[in-house]
């Protein structure tokens, strides 16, 4: 047999014997057995000693062809089996995704927060600033200086809880609103503030009423606001809040600290408008009060009524939530039921 | 205020729904609660006229009526009413019929007699009970006897009508009339309103200031005006039928002729007035004056009242009669055997009422008027209309002449406003003519001079002094549907954050991702609870007049407030509850009149973080959960100086061997650990763990300046540490051996052991620390390791007695 032969010979048995290898390790058998040192090609390259110079290049270029094809036959049978084996443990490593995910534990913002949040945010965009006034207040900043002299009527509108005759729990975050008058630099531009906060009133808690709330209070003070700014501001806050589908409309109302005075209704989201339990028949329901700073609260901290002027509104986020996720008792929001919680974990 | 649409029709052309009005006043006015129909849900009822009436057979008080309903054959009706008698005109529930409270009356037999419907009081079609007039209260309602028999009983008694009832806001007191709410409407719908005119007749032969005297004492800012009229030989009776349907349709209750009158006049006019029984006063002598202390008086309602200096009374020779502008009193008062009046006409100090109706909880027709203001032009009208109507209903005759006590000059505001300020306020372009024909609506006298009107106010609207009053009723009158919607313009400013409000939203995230739901807690509770885990002692700031003494105190702690919320939550057998709270503590300051405010944040953890699970056991909470929440968060800040745990035995509603004071560097900046066992019995709550921090002062520490650090190319070593140490000895204690012995390279001390079980000798237990060298500059040699590391353990034997196994 010649060398060719045998090489021909060595080529068919090898592929065959890696065609049928069925696991890796028979694979790496017929390679150590086929081209290993002490393998049958490489006995075969022994003897091309004893062939002449002529045949001994075209032995030696089949040797190596013989010797890569097998090479090649070993890694592509092994890459075959080595995928199957990967396929089999794929399959025998199948899980049941839909079991639940471990826990890890995550909490989420009170309703009211994320309300006020949002609000937040949508002001800032506007260039306000966030103001936190403080909860203890003097009569004079809550009263007094929002044109609410002692003894005036709409005081009654607002019991208060007092800790000295001078000193109260605000009844609105506008008390507030003096404070940033006073300290504003107005050489720096207008006045835009946001004032939210927790408010008290002496009221017995029931299902809609509560001694502790929520307010949102804004203001802008500067030469040229209108009162077309007010209903354009205060559009923007019923979209935001309730979507921009809705009509609103304003409606004369009264605040001593603003004239005019303005309610803001927005189209009851329930009913459309067609009259429901949630906005009383009305079609419409009553989200916040406004108006254009009274000229006495911009004297009383020393600004200019001829030359400023602004508007001011307010807003309860209580409320809002209430309205907005069919919220049915305001002390919902205090006593703090998990399951009152855990339901508001997302925005909208 | 119930304004009657048909009323509303004496003065005004209007044919539109009333709904349509009533959207019309809440877009232009006031705010209306809404549109009351009293014949709403009501059905068949129909006049009847009782042809027979006869005695129940069985019965002592039914009857057995023969009714004609306007049918061929009359209907058989039994009636237990007392004044139920043939030849009257009465209200018929027909078979079938629906009346008051949704009842559907339906043909019946009352003790074997077939009674075909019912004979109805006014309360039984839904009347409220304090509407319905005394005389009538006990039976059925009599109607007059021209009514029709079958025609629908509505228009007899008012209940046709349409109300509108208005929430007047306190700067429209011009609504709480007839006649305000008129001119308003005529505003509204550019009508020249009808008003109602005054007829008085005048009996020559008795002078009034003949009989009656006024004097006020009082000074003229709380009695600017008091009038009074006599009205002598009146009968008292009830009212005639027209006049009760106004006065129940206002939701007031018929009382008799010259009540009623009066009250007509009130809602006609807006003038409070008050009828005296004549030959109650002592010699006609009537004086206006504060009361004195000590003083008393029983008012109408048989209430003794002690009066206060504040209050004004009216009195007959300097003895009270009646608490003025709330109430009268009850030796004054009207009675059936009454045959002489001296009316009241007058007005009061608002702010003096306010206080009376306040301090004596009255709260009247009179005095709600009273404190919103009143037509000082109209007084003396309303008086006069009031002594017509009383004379004409009572037979009675008006002396001679107004007794004047007190009378004011009433002087109207003149107000100025430019058209150019009114449009820049409006951010409207509004023209001369346009802003003109407003006030000509209003029926404002005004001139214009250039583009500026100068705006005779009448004084039927006292709530107009100012030129913002002007642009609101420019502006509303406009429709502030007709408004431009813009947004403000204007040299831009920045919205952002500051540093205290960014930490506070970044804090609350990160308590929210560590698992802590956020709860917002009452800042008012017990006094007990306020003070209690208070980081620093202060008093307790109070309310004066709490309302309960569960809120009478401001917290000066957050977790008394978590504790009732899990409190509340473990009553609902939710034991599993990780909650936070940032908010505001109140701490007194002596020497100032406000407390101070304080942000704080504080959570509150009990059960489990983490559910049983087809993977996951619940592992229950404890000291090491929170206290990772908290140093977790802690780190987050970037504080500069080190955060220390020390153990704490000084608060009292904690557990004193699982509490820890929170320091950076020497501040204390809260504390952190599980309540005592008696707290948590007092709560009602189960094993929780607390913590407490203050905001503010951890806002205020000084933060790490954040500077890369080159991460070192050089491989690091590690050597383990395990000994065994007296159970005193705190890691705390040996990491900082450790670290302070360790050397240069000593770069990390790492606890991953600790125990005590039985395998440790008694009072000590067993720690294991993994130390990590690393150089930055260069490969570590292994010798100067081991050298550092023995050195390390000789300081752990010797200083703190370790045995190092």
């Amino acid at each position: 047999m010649s060398l060719q032969d045998r090489l021909t010979e060595l080529r068919d048995q090898g592929l065959a014997d890696i065609k049928s290898a069925d696991v890796l390790k028979k694979v790496n058998d017929v390679k150590v057995d086929l081209l290993g040192k002490k393998g049958p090609i490489t006995e075969v390259l022994r003897g091309m000693r004893d062939l002449t110079p002529e045949e001994r290049p075209k032995v030696g270029a089949y040797a190596n062809e013989v010797r890569d094809k097998l090479q090649s036959a070993i890694d592509h049978r092994r890459e075959e089996l080595e995928l199957a084996a990967q396929n089999k443990q794929l399959v025998a490593e199948k899980i049941d995704v839909t079991l639940p995910g471990r826990q890890v534990p995550q909490g989420q913002p009170h309703v009211i927060t994320q309300i006020i949040t949002e609000l937040e945010d949508l002001f800032m965009g506007m260039g306000y600033q966030i103001v936190d006034g403080d909860e203890v207040e003097e009569d004079y900043y809550n009263f007094e200086r929002l044109n609410l002299p002692k003894d005036h009527p709409a005081r009654d509108m607002q019991d208060t809880f007092y800790i000295t005759k001078e000193v109260l729990l605000r009844t609105q975050t506008s008390a507030d609103q003096p404070r940033s008058l006073e300290n504003h630099d107005f050489s720096k531009g207008p006045l835009k503030v946001l004032s939210p906060g927790r408010v008290y009133r002496r009221d017995t808690d029931d299902a809609t009423h509560s001694h502790q709330f929520h307010q949102i209070e804004g203001l802008v003070v500067d030469k040229h606001i209108t009162m077309a700014d007010l209903k354009g501001t205060l559009t923007l806050v019923a979209n935001e809040l309730f979507g921009d589908q809705f009509e609103v409309r304003l409606r004369p109302s009264y605040f001593p600290f603003t004239e005019p005075s303005v309610e803001a209704d927005v189209t009851c989201f329930n009913c459309d408008g067609k009259g429901c339990a949630v906005c009383k028949q009305t079609g419409w329901i009553e989200v916040l009060g406004a108006g254009m700073v009274h000229p006495r609260v911009l004297e009383m901290s020393g600004i200019d009524p001829e030359v400023y002027g602004g508007f001011a509104f307010g807003l309860g986020p209580d409320r809002f939530a209430m309205l907005k996720y069919g919220v049915d008792d305001i002390r919902n929001f205090y006593l703090n039921d998990v399951r009152f919680l855990s339901q508001f974990y997302k925005k909208g | 205020m119930r304004i009657s649409y048909a009323w509303l029709r004496d003065y005004l052309k209007l044919d539109i729904p009333a709904d349509e009005l009533a959207e019309k006043i809440e877009r232009t006015a006031v705010e209306v609660d809404g549109v009351i129909r009293p014949s709403d849900g009501l059905k068949k009822v129909v006049v009847g006229d009782v042809l027979e009436c006869v005695p129940h057979p069985d019965s002592d008080h039914l009857h057995i009526c023969q009714v004609d309903v306007g049918e061929a054959d009359p209907i058989q009706i039994v009636c237990g009413a007392p004044n139920v008698a043939a030849g009257e005109k009465v209200i018929v529930a027909l078979p079938n019929s629906w009346i008051g409270g949704h009842t559907k009356i339906k043909r019946s037999k009352m003790r074997g007699v077939v009674s075909n419907g019912m004979l109805c009081a006014l309360d039984e079609l839904g009347f409220d009970e304090k509407l319905v007039p005394k005389e009538v209260a006990d039976g059925i309602f009599i109607l007059p006897a021209d009514a029709k028999p079958g025609e629908p009983v509505f228009s007899y008694i008012g209940m046709d009508d349409e109300i509108i009832d208005m929430s007047v806001t306190p700067n429209r007191g011009d609504m709480l009339s007839m006649n305000g709410t008129a001119h308003e409407l005529a505003a509204i719908y550019d009508q020249k309103p009808t008003m109602p005119t005054v007829e008085l007749h005048e009996d020559a032969t008795e002078l009034a200031d003949d009989q009656l005297s006024v004097t006020v004492q009082a000074d003229e800012q709380a009695v600017p005006m008091y009038k009074m009229r006599l009205i002598k030989n009146v009968t008292i009776k009830p009212s005639p039928l027209w006049l009760q349907i106004r006065i129940w349709n206002a939701g007031m209750r018929p009382i008799n002729n010259v009540v009623d009158a009066t009250n007509y006049i009130l809602m006609q006019y807006g003038q409070p007035l008050h009828a005296f029984n004549f030959d109650s006063l002592t010699a006609g002598q009537v004086n206006v004056r504060f009361a004195k202390a000590g003083e008393q008086l029983t008012t109408l309602d048989g209430e003794k009242r002690d009066l206060a200096e504040t209050d004004l009374v009216i009195c007959s020779d300097d003895r009270p009669i009646c608490l003025a502008g709330t109430m009268g009193g009850l030796d004054s008062e009207v009675t059936d055997k009454t045959t002489a009046i001296a009316l009241e006409g007058a007005i009061f100090d608002a702010v003096k009422i306010r206080k009376t109706a306040h301090n004596h909880n009255l709260h009247s027709e009179a005095s709600m008027r009273y404190e919103r203001g009143i037509d000082h032009s109209a007084t003396e009208t309303a008086l006069d209309a009031a002594a017509a109507l009383i004379a004409e209903l009572s037979d009675g005759t008006v002396a001679t002449g107004v007794v004047v006590g007190r009378d004011e000059d009433v002087q109207p505001a003149v107000v100025k406003i430019s058209l150019s300020r009114l449009n820049h306020v409006l951010g409207t372009e509004l023209s001369l003519d346009t802003v003109a024909d407003i006030f000509r609506r209003l029926d404002f006298p005004t001139t214009i001079d250039g583009e500026t009107y100068t705006v005779t106010v009448p004084a039927r609207r006292w709530d107009i002094h100012i030129p913002a009053d002007l642009i609101e009723e420019v502006a509303r009158l406009y429709g502030y549907d007709n408004l431009p919607s813009t947004l403000p313009t204007g040299q831009p400013t920045i919205g952002k954050l500051n540093e205290t409000q960014q930490i506070i939203r970044d804090s609350r995230k990160l308590m929210e991702s560590a698992g802590l739901t956020q709860a917002i807690s009452y800042s008012l509770t017990t006094e007990a609870k306020a003070k209690s885990f208070a980081l620093h002692a202060s008093e307790v700031t109070k309310l004066d007049f709490p309302m309960s003494s569960e809120r009478s105190a401001l917290r000066l702690n957050l977790i008394s407030g978590l504790l009732d919320d899990l409190a509340y939550n473990n009553a609902r057998k939710e034991h599993d509850v990780a909650l936070y709270e940032e908010g505001r503590v109140f701490f007194s300051q002596p020497e100032q009149v406000r407390p101070k405010e304080v942000e704080h944040i504080a959570g509150a953890i009990t059960g489990s973080m983490v559910q049983t699970a087809w993977d996951t056991e619940a592992t229950p909470v404890d000291f090491y959960q929170i206290k990772g929440i908290v140093a977790g968060y802690l780190k987050s800040l970037a504080l500069a100086a080190p955060v220390s745990y020390a153990t704490s035995t000084t608060h009292p509603e904690m557990h004193p061997g699982r509490t820890a004071d929170i320091y950076v560097g020497d501040d204390l900046v809260g504390f952190v650990g599980e309540i005592h066992p008696a707290t948590a019995k007092a709560y009602k709550v189960r094993e929780t763990y607390v913590f407490e921090l203050d905001l503010d002062a951890l806002i205020a520490q000084p933060k790490e300046h954040q500077q890369y650090q080159p991460i070192s190319k050089f491989p690091s070593i590690t050597r383990d540490v395990a000994m065994l140490i007296d159970n005193q000895v705190t890691n705390a204690a040996i990491v900082k051996l450790i670290t302070d012995k360790g050397g240069a390279h000593l770069q990390k001390v790492q606890l991953f052991d600790v125990y005590n079980g039985k395998h440790v000798p008694a009072g000590k237990k067993s720690l294991a620390y993994t130390l990590t060298y690393q150089d930055q500059n260069g490969t570590l040699v292994d010798d100067e390791i081991t050298k550092a590391f023995e050195k390390v353990l000789t300081a752990l034997t010797d200083t703190l007695g370790a045995e190092i196994r």
